[in-house]
């Protein structure tokens, strides 16, 4: 019942989605920042009936769809490699996961289209303020839509509001609200749009300052990065909240990511939080994989703690802790959960050995177990660790997830730092003269695109070998079809994205060489 | 509040919400209808901007049908969606492939440094007009002629080919519904394009097409439906589960579901006439005719592929595989959540409405194309 699977066949997979994800993710956030900045520049050209807002909204506008177009084209291939790619895991939680998705489409996704098209093409067509509510509803509809899409990945990061049913060999859902609420699914979303807001407003002031540097077009640079400037500055305190309130549902949501991210092996009270730090493959071992140390870290002591559990006296636990386990501190070890897993697993069989024997009673008896609170708590929370072959499996990558982390808090830092220069700039009518600040920002048109794909790949790498925490690996969750075919998919992705990719980036910069019309 | 809804009637209503989906959908493929006559159909370049705008501006209509189609397959059946589309990888693959080729296309044709050049995305256009609609019906036959795959205790597919779908193309039956939709679709493409566009020479030329695309659908959809109601189709005993060949499954269930029977004939008659008062009287409202009647007759197939005890996505190489509405279904509690939700979709369709009536209040000319607003 349980097989072996092929690793190629899962790491193809694993790649395969993860570049469809990333290059999603290139489009997705400039939709949902620049949607707001649209509806915020067309509401001050309806209050003040001043032409040159609605000739910037205009201008931005035709930005907004040439990037809207590829980010449709890349999110549909992924709502379906669930099913193609992971039909394992489609069934063993399509109960609850399918929802999510679904109410995507019927609230957001018909939403979006449906006033882009009005918001494109109605300008003569309706009236002026129905023309100002459907640019808003783009930008609602977009930031719906991220929603739904986080509570289905929060979800995968925080399974809850669900059991499991041997009958089906499923897990059924049992608490919508409990999955919708989802703390992690919560964080989650505020910090995904926040960052998708920053992101849109970087690359509104750094190609007006484009516009500056080449003194064309001052005055709707000038009142772009007005907008955009506050907007993004809002933005960036936004993200370093939301970050910080993530990384605490982590600290108790899926603790060996957080240990990872910091790269911290022995747990202690009055744990410091590295600001930077480099790191080396050291001689210790857990199991057969290296523990990372230090080769030199700047620290602000005590803060780990703090931020984790609110005083410096909060124990934070070390990935050694997490895999060996550390009974003072109530911590079981990873051996420990397998052993629990595969006796989940064995119960499994055993029903359905049972039900194939007609053997009602015992079939019902099992059955009566799965739905009971404390077998779920104590054993079949741990279900995938069945099928870990060694305990240091549970450990993810922990230079990949300390670096992306690191790098991400500190892009952070500097997006505040320049939104707040240029907002004091602007105000204080020297923006033009400060050449160098105009270039900086200029070059830092593609830094949000980096820290967003790295906090991605903080959340998705750094969930390893899970594809739902602690219930399913990736190994088990894949499609069987021949490696041969997901290689050949996956080529062809590739291609074509990158095509795409360059046509859309040509297109855009041609455009941006353009100009508004006048 | 405790409604007494059954799990019977709940998996009942989403296939009829899936069903509803479904046939929404070959409706606006009149879409990729129009897409796959690009190069066919206008007779100059001003003619070809009218047809790329006047379809340009629903594409995402069929588009965001096809996406909240899988998601709520996704959600209101689940095994659908992991056997189908981790079986038959191939042929759900190449529809994405054409979807996405699609999606860009529109917006990039006519901008500066496109990279590949308009001639290439008008390919793309045509590549997902025709495909698009094909494989689709194709895939869809699939569900009347069956697939060989097995599944485990554990519900998970193994594909009995190592095509991973590709060979429902070598069905003759499979292919004839193929043809059947891309052909309907074509139909309601050019019906579209006759009532939004105000172009003496786009409609000349469109209604010049329409009798060749209009008796092909019929001579595809008739053998289909032909062998259909004549062949064994895969009975499920309510009961025991047990799947089982009956013959003249599908002619019974029309028999013994006379509503659908009702709403098939209807669908038929109601695509008939529109193809009629636009042939015969020159109409230009032939394609509301011809699009309810698509609506309707698609929403027959389904209902008879899977009510009345059969089984929706048979197994032809281990029949007690196959998947029926019951079996393949989410659980009570999701499916009533669902239900829940589907209460929105009402509201959903009233500004789609609005929306549809004041982009098209106004019909497409050749004075518009040139004023140079938004423009594909
Ligand atoms: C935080 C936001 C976010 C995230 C994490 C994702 N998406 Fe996305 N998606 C959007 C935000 C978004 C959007 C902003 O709404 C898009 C992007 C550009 C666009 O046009 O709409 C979109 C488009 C989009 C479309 C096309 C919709 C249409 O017809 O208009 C689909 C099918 C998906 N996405 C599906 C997915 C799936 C299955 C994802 C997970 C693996 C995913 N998206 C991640
Ligand atoms: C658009 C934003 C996203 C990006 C950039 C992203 C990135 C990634 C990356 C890099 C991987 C590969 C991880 C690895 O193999 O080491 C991955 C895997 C995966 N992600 Fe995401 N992800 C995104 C959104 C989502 C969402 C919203 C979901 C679920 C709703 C999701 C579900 C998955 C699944 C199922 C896998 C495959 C299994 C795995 O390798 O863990 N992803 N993603
Ligand atoms: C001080 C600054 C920041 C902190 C503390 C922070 C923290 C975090 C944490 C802990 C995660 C992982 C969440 C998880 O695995 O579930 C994360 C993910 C992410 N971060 Fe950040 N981040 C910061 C800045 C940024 C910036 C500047 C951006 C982009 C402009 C960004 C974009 C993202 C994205 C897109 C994700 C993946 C989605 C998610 O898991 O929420 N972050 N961040």
């Amino acid at each position: 019942m349980f097989e072996n699977v092929d690793l190629s066949l899962v790491n193809w997979s694993r790649a395969q989605f993860a570049l469809t994800a990333i290059y999603h993710w290139l489009f997705v956030p400039l939709t949902l920042g620049l949607s707001f900045i649209l509806a915020i520049m067309e509401t001050v050209y309806v209050r003040t009936g001043d032409e040159e807002w609605k000739r910037m909204t205009k201008f931005w506008m035709t930005l907004f769809g040439i990037n809207f177009a590829i980010g449709v084209a890349t999110g549909l291939i992924l709502e379906f490699e669930f099913g193609t790619n992971w039909s394992n895991y489609s069934w063993f939680v399509g109960d609850i996961f399918g929802a999510p998705l679904a109410i995507e489409g019927i609230l957001a996704f018909f939403l979006e289209s449906t006033f882009v098209a009005v918001m494109f093409f109605g300008w003569n067509k309706v009236s002026k303020k129905a023309h100002l509510v459907s640019t808003w509803l783009v930008a609602v509809g977009a930031s719906l839509s991220a929603l739904w899409i986080l509570v289905a990945n929060g979800w995968m990061q925080n399974p809850v509001g669900m059991v499991f049913n041997p009958e089906t060999a499923r897990n059924e859902m049992v608490n919508f609200w409990e999955v919708l609420f989802n703390e992690v699914s919560v964080t989650k979303f505020l910090h995904s749009i926040s960052s998708g807001f920053l992101l849109g407003s970087m690359f509104v002031v750094s190609i007006s300052a484009y516009y500056l540097l080449k003194n064309r077009e001052i005055l709707l640079a000038k009142r772009s990065i007005l907008v955009a400037g506050i907007f993004g500055f809002l933005s960036s305190l936004l993200v370093v909240y939301t970050g910080d309130i993530s990384a605490r549902a982590l600290a108790s949501a899926q603790p060996v990511k957080f240990a990872a991210f910091e790269a911290l092996y022995e747990g202690k009270e009055k744990a410091g939080l590295v600001a930077v730090g480099l790191l080396k493959e050291s001689d210790r071992k857990i199991g057969e994989k290296a523990v990372n140390d230090f080769v030199f870290r700047i620290e602000i002591p005590g803060f780990l703690s703090v931020m984790t559990g609110g005083s410096t006296d909060t124990f934070v636990p070390g990935i050694i802790d997490l895999i060996n386990g550390n009974p003072e501190r109530g911590l079981l070890s990873v051996s420990e959960k397998m052993e629990r897993g595969r006796k989940a697993r064995d119960l499994l069989i055993e029903f359905k050995e049972a039900r194939k024997s007609n053997d009602t009673e015992k079939a019902e008896g099992i059955a009566a177990l799965f739905r009971d609170k404390k077998f779920n708590d104590e054993y079949f929370r741990y279900f995938g660790y069945a099928s870990l072959n060694k305990p240091e499996d549970a450990i993810p990558g922990v230079k990949v997830a300390f670096y992306t982390f690191h790098v991400m808090v500190m892009l952070g830092m500097l997006f505040i730092l320049e939104f707040f220069l240029a907002i004091v700039l602007l105000f204080r009518g020297t923006l033009r003269k400060n050449r160098w600040f105009l270039w900086l920002v200029l070059f830092s048109i593609l830094l949000p695109y980096v820290a967003g794909e790295l906090g991605w790949m903080l959340a998705e790498m750094g969930r390893q070998p899970w594809i739902i925490q602690d219930l399913m690996p990736v190994t088990t969750a894949v499609t069987n079809v021949n490696v041969g075919s997901v290689i050949t998919t996956f080529i062809l992705f590739a291609v074509l994205f990158t095509v795409l990719l360059i046509a859309e980036v040509s297109i855009m910069i041609r455009q941006i060489k353009i100009g508004p019309k006048h | 509040m405790t409604l007494m809804i059954s799990y019977n009637f709940l998996q009942a209503y989403w296939w009829i919400i899936i069903s509803l989906l479904a046939s929404l959908l070959v409706f606006l493929m009149f879409v990729q209808g129009g897409q796959s006559m690009i190069f066919s159909l206008p007779g100059n370049e001003l003619q070809k901007t009218m047809l790329v705008n006047a379809l340009g501006r629903k594409w995402e209509f069929t588009f965001t049908t096809l996406v909240t189609f899988g998601g709520a397959f996704f959600a209101s059946f689940p095994l659908f969606y992991s056997t189908s589309f981790g079986g038959a990888y191939w042929v759900w693959i190449a529809i994405l492939f054409s979807f996405i080729i699609q999606a860009i296309a529109y917006e990039y044709r006519s901008k500066p440094s496109n990279v590949l050049g308009r001639k290439t995305f008008d390919i793309f256009l045509f590549i997902n007009g025709s495909l698009g609609p094909f494989l689709i019906g194709t895939a869809v036959a699939t569900f009347f002629t069956g697939s060989q795959f097995s599944l485990n205790e554990l519900n998970q597919v193994r594909w009995g080919t190592p095509w991973h779908g590709l060979e429902a193309l070598l069905s003759a039956r499979n292919l004839a519904l193929g043809l059947a939709v891309l052909f309907l679709a074509r139909t309601n493409g050019l019906l579209y394009i006759i009532n939004t566009v105000d172009d003496t020479g786009l409609f000349e030329r469109s209604h010049g097409k329409l009798a060749v695309n209009a008796i092909s659908f019929l001579v595809f959809f008739l053998f289909f439906v032909i062998v259909l109601l004549l062949s064994e189709g895969f009975a499920c005993d309510r009961s025991t589960g047990a799947v089982t060949l009956e013959k003249f499954k599908y002619l019974h269930n029309l028999i013994r579901m006379p509503v659908v029977l009702v709403i098939f004939l209807t669908g038929v008659v109601s695509v008939l006439y529109g193809i009629g008062i636009a042939l015969f009287r020159a109409s230009r409202s032939a394609i509301w005719f011809t699009g309810s009647g698509t609506i309707l007759a698609v929403m027959a197939l389904f209902l008879i592929a899977g009510f009345n005890g059969t089984a929706f996505y048979p197994s032809t190489s281990d029949p007690e595989s196959s998947l029926t509405i019951a079996r393949a279904s989410s659980s009570f509690f999701t499916l009533k959540t669902m239900m829940y939700v589907s209460f929105i979709v009402p509201f959903v369709v009233i500004y789609i409405w609005y929306a549809w009536r004041a982009m098209n209040r106004k019909k497409i000319t050749g004075d518009e194309m040139q004023e140079g607003g938004h423009m594909y």
